[in-house]
């Protein structure tokens, strides 16, 4: 009796501690599931950086700009740092302070220096999105709010001209982000006129697409030193690729000649 | 009094300290009780919390680990498990819920829910597993004392969550259960408790002086850890015991008092 009572104490521990488990889970995966918040520069891919995150807020307080807030909603995991560039927009500071201060690097330095050296052009928070249909800029009107207060103006974003068909006589001057230099500072959201930001900066794994390592540019000799020239691909053994094997040939299929 | 005025002046010097350091630029202690800058210098971390970090798979910085080592180091081989009492924003909270507790005589309604002590150990070792399936530290994500802690030192952002989390553990320890949070439930306790076998600093009892008037046990907030009390003297070598001096301060024999124990002897 004594051994059946040990064993029921033992499931019923078991039992609870599972429960308390899925329900535990259950209140951090949905936590964990937003991926839309904007980081501080030099943050890792969000996934790493919730594991690596202590919510100490020390980047918080590197900020001399008050950009970087401790998240205290349900819209961001709860204590981790992220900022909204149409309140503060981030300032991009020489020295980076908020990068090399963390401690568990969730924020590493490496991610934004060159060289060795910090260098504020290579963050990477997220990149600025422009919609089309409610830029003024794409109405014809003249707004080039976002171009200047970009810090990397001319590079990261650029105003491009274009006839404009429907006066027939102005030009369009419209504004275009090139997705490698942006940094996602967000001085354009903050900037952009409209109601809400026709321009607004989103996280680069939202906004980017990605084209797969088999994509190979071959006018770029840095890229195309990926292209392994001894590669020998083995035909699969299954029915594809025997159809695969023989030579084209449209007699087979009835064609004409 | 003494230790009692001691343990408040430390909790909200440490609050008035990490403030300071985020609202007024203030270089003495920045960050929070997770992690922290001591002097510009020294990191401080949470060894707890960087057992979840490890459990989640997460590759953190030598900064933090060092800084848990000294954090570690300080109450495994000296203050045990005093981090509870004299740091712990949450004891604030809980001591005044068992102080209502006594005025209100809610206490004589018993102990309440009566979950066990031992629950607040699964809770530790559950967490551990459930960092490690989800891969992010998981009672950090949850931490009520973590939040309140940020909603003072960051303030108006992050304030309702920290509000909420303390009322929540307010409520459970007023009407809930006898010392429920501290004393059942808290993880980091357990971690703690854990860590303060080998502690210097220690309670030590003289069964000569004492009168077994037992106010010291009604006191405390782990009644368990006194079990000599009234049968031999002797030191409270239990790791759960906090430090906090509550049974010193009570007893009018002067039969306890703190002291480093003496392996030598």
């Amino acid at each position: 009796m004594q051994r059946r009572s040990f064993l029921l104490g033992g499931i019923k521990a078991v039992g609870f501690a599972a429960a308390g488990g899925i329900v535990w889970s259950a209140a951090l995966s949905s936590s964990k599931a937003n991926a839309l918040s904007l980081r501080p520069p030099g943050a890792v891919v969000e996934s790493e950086f919730l594991k690596r995150c202590i919510r100490c807020g020390l980047c918080v307080e590197a900020c001399p700009f008050g950009t970087l807030k401790l998240s205290g909603n349900g819209d961001v995991p709860l204590g981790t740092p992220y900022f909204k560039p149409r309140e503060v927009a981030c300032e991009m500071c020489e020295d980076i302070p908020c990068v090399p201060i963390c401690p568990t690097n969730a924020l590493e330095t490496e991610l934004v220096s060159r060289d060795g050296k910090l260098d504020y052009r290579t963050m990477k928070m997220g990149v600025a999105v422009l919609d089309h249909e409610t830029c003024l800029a794409y109405w014809g009107l003249r707004c080039d709010a976002c171009y200047r207060v970009c810090p990397l103006n001319g590079e990261a974003l650029l105003i491009e001209l274009k006839h404009n068909e429907r006066t027939g006589r102005h030009s369009y001057l419209l504004p275009v982000v090139d997705y490698s230099v942006c940094t996602g500072c967000g001085k354009c959201e903050q900037a952009c006129i409209t109601e809400k930001p026709s321009i607004f900066v989103q996280p680069r794994e939202v906004a980017m697409g990605a084209v797969g390592k088999h994509y190979i540019q071959g006018w770029n000799p840095e890229d195309e030193g990926r292209l392994d020239v001894n590669r020998v691909i083995k035909p699969r053994d299954d029915a594809a690729s025997e159809l695969n094997s023989f030579e084209f040939n449209t007699d087979d299929f009835g064609g004409e000649k | 009094m003494k230790i009692l005025i001691l343990r408040r002046i430390v909790q909200i010097g440490l609050l008035v300290l990490f403030a300071l350091g985020s609202f007024a630029g203030c270089k003495i202690l920045q960050g929070d009780i997770s992690s922290s800058l001591f002097l510009e210098t020294i990191p401080l971390s949470d060894p707890y919390a960087l057992l979840q970090f490890f459990a989640s798979g997460a590759f953190v910085g030598s900064t933090a680990i060092i800084g848990g080592l000294i954090i570690l180091g300080f109450y495994a081989i000296f203050a045990g498990r005093a981090f509870c009492a004299f740091v712990c924003p949450m004891n604030l909270i809980t001591d005044f819920a068992a102080f209502l507790r006594r005025k209100l005589n809610i206490d004589s309604l018993g102990e309440g829910a009566g979950f066990s002590r031992k629950l607040r150990y699964w809770i530790l070792g559950l967490s551990l597993v459930v960092s490690f399936v989800m891969g992010i530290a998981a009672f950090e994500a949850i931490s009520p004392i973590s939040a309140m802690y940020r909603a003072i030192v960051f303030g108006s952002g992050v304030l309702s969550a920290g509000l909420l989390g303390a009322l929540c553990v307010f409520l459970f320890d007023l009407f809930g259960q006898k010392h429920g949070f501290c004393g059942h439930i808290c993880p980091l306790g357990a971690f703690y408790s854990s860590i303060s076998h080998f502690a210097l600093l220690r309670v030590k009892y003289d069964n000569d002086k004492c009168t077994k008037c037992m106010k010291c046990k009604q006191i405390c907030p782990e009644p368990q850890v006194l079990n000599i009390i009234s049968k031999e003297s002797g030191s409270v070598n239990s790791g759960e015991c906090t430090r906090c001096g509550r049974c010193i301060e009570v007893c009018a024999d002067y039969a306890l008092k703190f002291s480093i124990i003496n392996f030598a002897k």
